[in-house]
C-alpha cells in the first residue's frame, strides 16, 4: 500500500533553542483519515508546519507519497494541501481571486482555476461571498475558505489544522460529511483537533503527541479497545480494611468504604454482584468512573515522555 | 514545474501586484505625481528661472531627468517593501511558500511589480514634465537601459528591506534615512561642478549620483561622469542585491521559522 505521508527521526529546535519535536516517526497510510493529537504545545503545528515547509526541520526526514520535501520539493508540493490553525489569506482580496490566485501558484491554467475555484466556493457554501472583501467573513467561512483554497490544486494529501475551531456545531457536522466525501473519493486526510469526539467520528488511525514526542500511534479500533472496560466505584456499607479478591474482576480499596473495580465488557454486573453478596459485602451506591477518551488522552498525555 | 507552470505562477503575482497599487492608487500613484509636480512649479520653474543656466541647460531641463529619476526609484522600492512586508504581516507570503513556484519566480514577480509601479509613477510623471520643459531624449536606448536596470535595482532593495522588516516603522527607516538624502545629495538639483572638490570626492561614493548622471546623460546627452562606469556600477548593485535576496529567499531567513 502506498505511503501518504513518512516522517522519520524528525526533530526542530526553534531560534530561541525550545526543542519542539525530539525525533518523531509516523507514517499515514493513502486513503487514510488520520488524526493527530495532543495538549496545547505538544508540537502538532510545528510538524505541520515542517511538512508543508512553512518551518525549516532541524532534523529528520518527511516524504509526500515518496517525494522527499527537501530534495523532491515541487512534487512534493503538488501532492499537499494545507489548511493552517490561523487564518492567512489577504484580508483585502475577495474570496474568488484568493482561490485563482491560489491556482495560478501552482501553474494551473486561468480558465481551469476558474472553473475549480466555482466548484469549491459552491462545495463550501461560499459562492455567495465570491465578491466580498475576505475580511468580512464570518470566523467559520474564513475557515471554509482556507479549506477550498488548500483542495484548488486537487492534493492528494489534505491536512488541516484544527479545522473546526470556533466552528458551529451545525457547521462542523457539514464539514465532517464534506471532509469524510472527500476520504472517500480517495483524498488522504490529517487532521488535528482538540475536540476528541471530532477524532473518534471521522479517523481512522490517531498518533498522539506530547511534549514533542509521540506517546502513542495506533489505530483508533485498537484505542477504543481501550475504553472495552470500565471502572466503577462501589461504596460499600460494610468496613473493609483489604480489597475483596473478587475472582475474575481487578478490585483495588480506595478507602474503608470505597473499592474501584475494572468491569469488562464481557463481563456483567450481575457476576460482580453475587461475588460481593456472596463476601456479605453490601452495596450502597455505584457510579461510573468517567472513562471516556477523554481520561485515556489524559493518561497517555500524562504519561512521563520517554 | 515546467516552463508554462512557472509562467502562470509569474503572471499570477505580477498581476496581483499590480492590482493591488491600481486598486490603492490614492496612495500609491497620486502622491508622488502631486510631490513631482511641485518639485516642477517651486525649483523648476520659480526658483529655476533666477538659477538661470545648469550645465549648459536650463535649470527646468537640469531638474526634470533627475526628479523622474526620484519617483521610479522611491516607487519601485516602496511598491515591493509595502506589498512584500503586508504579505509576510499578513502572513499570506505563505501561500506562495507553500506552492510548488521556485523562488526566482517569486521574486521575480514581485520586483516587476515595482518595476511597473515605478515605470508607471515614471511615465506620469514625464507626461506633467512636458507641460513645464521642452523634452527630448538624446539616447532613448541608453535611458530606457538606465531606467529599467534602476527599478530592478531599487524593486529588490524594496524586497531585502521588507525581508528583514519586523514592523511598519522598519519599513520606512531605509526610504527616509538613507534613499532621499542620497537622492538628494546624488545631483537631482545641482551639477557636482558646484561643489568644493571635497565635497564633490565624497559624491563619486553615492551610487545615486551615477543613476542620475546616467539618466540626464540619457535624456540630455550630458553628465557628470563617466556613463560606462555608471552602467556597471547599476549592473553591479543589482547583481549582488538579486544574488543576496535570493539566498534569503532559498534558506527561508524570516520568511520560515
Ligand atoms: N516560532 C517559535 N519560536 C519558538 N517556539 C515556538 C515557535 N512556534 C512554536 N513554538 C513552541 O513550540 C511548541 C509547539 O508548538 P506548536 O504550535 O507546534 O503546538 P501545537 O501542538 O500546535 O499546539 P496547539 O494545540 O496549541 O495549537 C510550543 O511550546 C510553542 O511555544
Ligand atoms: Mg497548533
Amino acid at each position: 500500500m502506498t505511503v501518504a505521508l513518512s516522517i522519520k527521526q524528525l526533530s526542530k529546535t526553534y531560534n530561541n533553542g525550545f526543542q519542539a519535536l525530539k525525533g518523531i516517526d509516523f507514517e499515514v497510510k493513502e486513503g487514510d483519515f488520520f488524526a493527530l493529537l495532543g495538549p496545547n504545545g505538544a508540537g502538532k503545528s510545528t510538524t505541520i508546519g515542517i511538512i508543508c515547509s512553512l518551518v525549516n526541520k532541524t532534523g529528520g526526514q518527511v516524504e509526500v507519497f515518496g517525494y522527499d520535501i527537501d530534495s523532491d520539493f515541487p512534487m512534493a508540493k503538488k501532492q499537499l494541501g494545507v489548511v493552517p490553525q490561523e487564518f492567512n489569506f489577504n484580508n483585502f482580496e475577495k474570496p474568488l481571486d484568493i482561490l485563482i490566485h491560489q491556482a495560478g501558484y501552482y501553474g494551473i491554467p486561468r480558465k481551469l482555476a476558474e472553473e475549480r475555484s466555482e466548484f469549491y466556493l459552491k462545495k463550501l457554501g461560499l459562492w455567495d461571498k465570491r465578491d466580498t472583501p475576505s475580511r468580512n467573513l464570518s470566523g467559520g467561512m474564513k475557515r471554509r475558505l482556507m479549506i477550498a483554497r488548500a483542495l484548488i490544486h486537487e492534493p492528494k494529501l489534505l491536512i488541516l489544522d484544527e479545522p473546526t475551531a470556533g466552528v458551529d456545531i451545525e457547521m462542523r457536522r457539514s464539514m465532517w460529511a464534506f471532509l469524510q466525501e472527500i476520504n472517500a473519493q480517495g483524498t488522504t486526510i490529517i487532521l488535528t483537533t482538540h475536540y476528541l469526539e471530532e477524532a473518534e467520528s471521522l479517523c481512522k488511525n490517531i498518533a498522539i503527541i506530547n511534549h514533542g514526542v509521540i506517546a502513542e500511534n495506533t489505530s483508533m479500533r485498537t484505542l477504543l479497545q481501550k475504553l472495552h472496560q470500565m471502572v466503577f466505584v462501589i461504596d460499600v456499607k460494610t468496613s473493609l480494611e483489604h480489597a475483596p479478591v473478587l475472582s475474575g474482576f481487578d478490585c483495588v480499596l480506595v478507602d474503608k468504604q470505597t473499592i474501584e473495580v475494572v468491569v469488562q465488557q464481557s463481563q456483567s454486573l450481575n457476576e460482580l454482584f453475587a461475588l460481593l453478596s456472596e463476601q456479605q459485602i453490601e452495596v450502597a451506591s455505584l457510579r461510573n468512573k468517567t472513562n471516556r477518551l477523554e481520561e485515556l488522552f489524559v493518561d497517555l498525555v500524562a504519561k512521563p515522555s520517554a | 514545474m515546467n516552463l508554462t507552470e512557472q509562467w502562470i505562477a509569474f503572471s499570477t503575482i505580477l498581476s496581483r501586484e499590480i492590482k493591488r497599487f491600481m486598486r490603492i492608487w490614492m496612495q500609491t500613484l497620486l502622491p508622488p505625481v502631486i510631490t513631482i509636480t511641485l518639485y516642477f512649479i517651486i525649483f523648476g520653474s520659480l526658483i529655476g528661472a533666477r538659477i538661470g543656466e545648469m550645465g549648459g541647460f536650463s535649470y527646468m531641463e537640469f531638474v526634470v531627468p533627475g526628479l523622474i529619476m526620484m519617483a521610479v526609484i522611491t516607487n519601485s522600492y516602496s511598491n515591493v517593501v509595502s506589498s512584500f512586508y503586508g504579505a509576510k504581516f499578513q502572513r499570506f507570503v505563505e501561500e506562495l511558500l507553500v506552492s510548488p513556484t521556485p523562488n526566482y519566480i517569486v521574486l521575480w514577480g514581485v520586483v516587476m511589480g515595482g518595476v511597473c509601479r515605478g515605470l508607471l509613477v515614471g511615465l506620469i510623471v514625464t507626461i506633467v514634465a512636458t507641460f513645464f520643459a521642452d523634452l527630448r531624449v538624446e539616447s532613448p536606448l541608453l535611458t530606457i537601459t538606465i531606467v529599467l536596470m534602476t527599478s530592478v535595482l531599487f524593486s529588490l532593495a524594496g524586497f531585502i528591506n521588507a525581508v528583514f522588516a519586523n514592523s511598519f516603522d522598519d519599513i520606512s527607516i531605509v526610504p527616509t534615512f538613507v534613499l532621499t538624502p542620497l537622492i538628494y545629495l546624488g545631483g537631482v538639483f545641482y551639477s557636482t561642478e558646484l561643489l568644493p572638490e571635497f565635497w564633490a570626492g565624497v559624491s563619486q561614493l553615492n551610487p545615486m549620483l551615477y543613476i542620475v548622471n546616467a539618466f540626464r546623460h540619457g535624456v540630455l546627452g550630458v553628465s557628470d561622469i563617466n556613463i560606462e562606469l555608471a552602467l556597471i556600477i547599476v549592473a553591479g548593485f543589482t547583481v549582488v542585491a538579486y544574488s543576496y535576496a535570493m539566498h534569503l529567499l532559498n534558506s527561508g531567513k524570516r520568511l520560515r521559522q
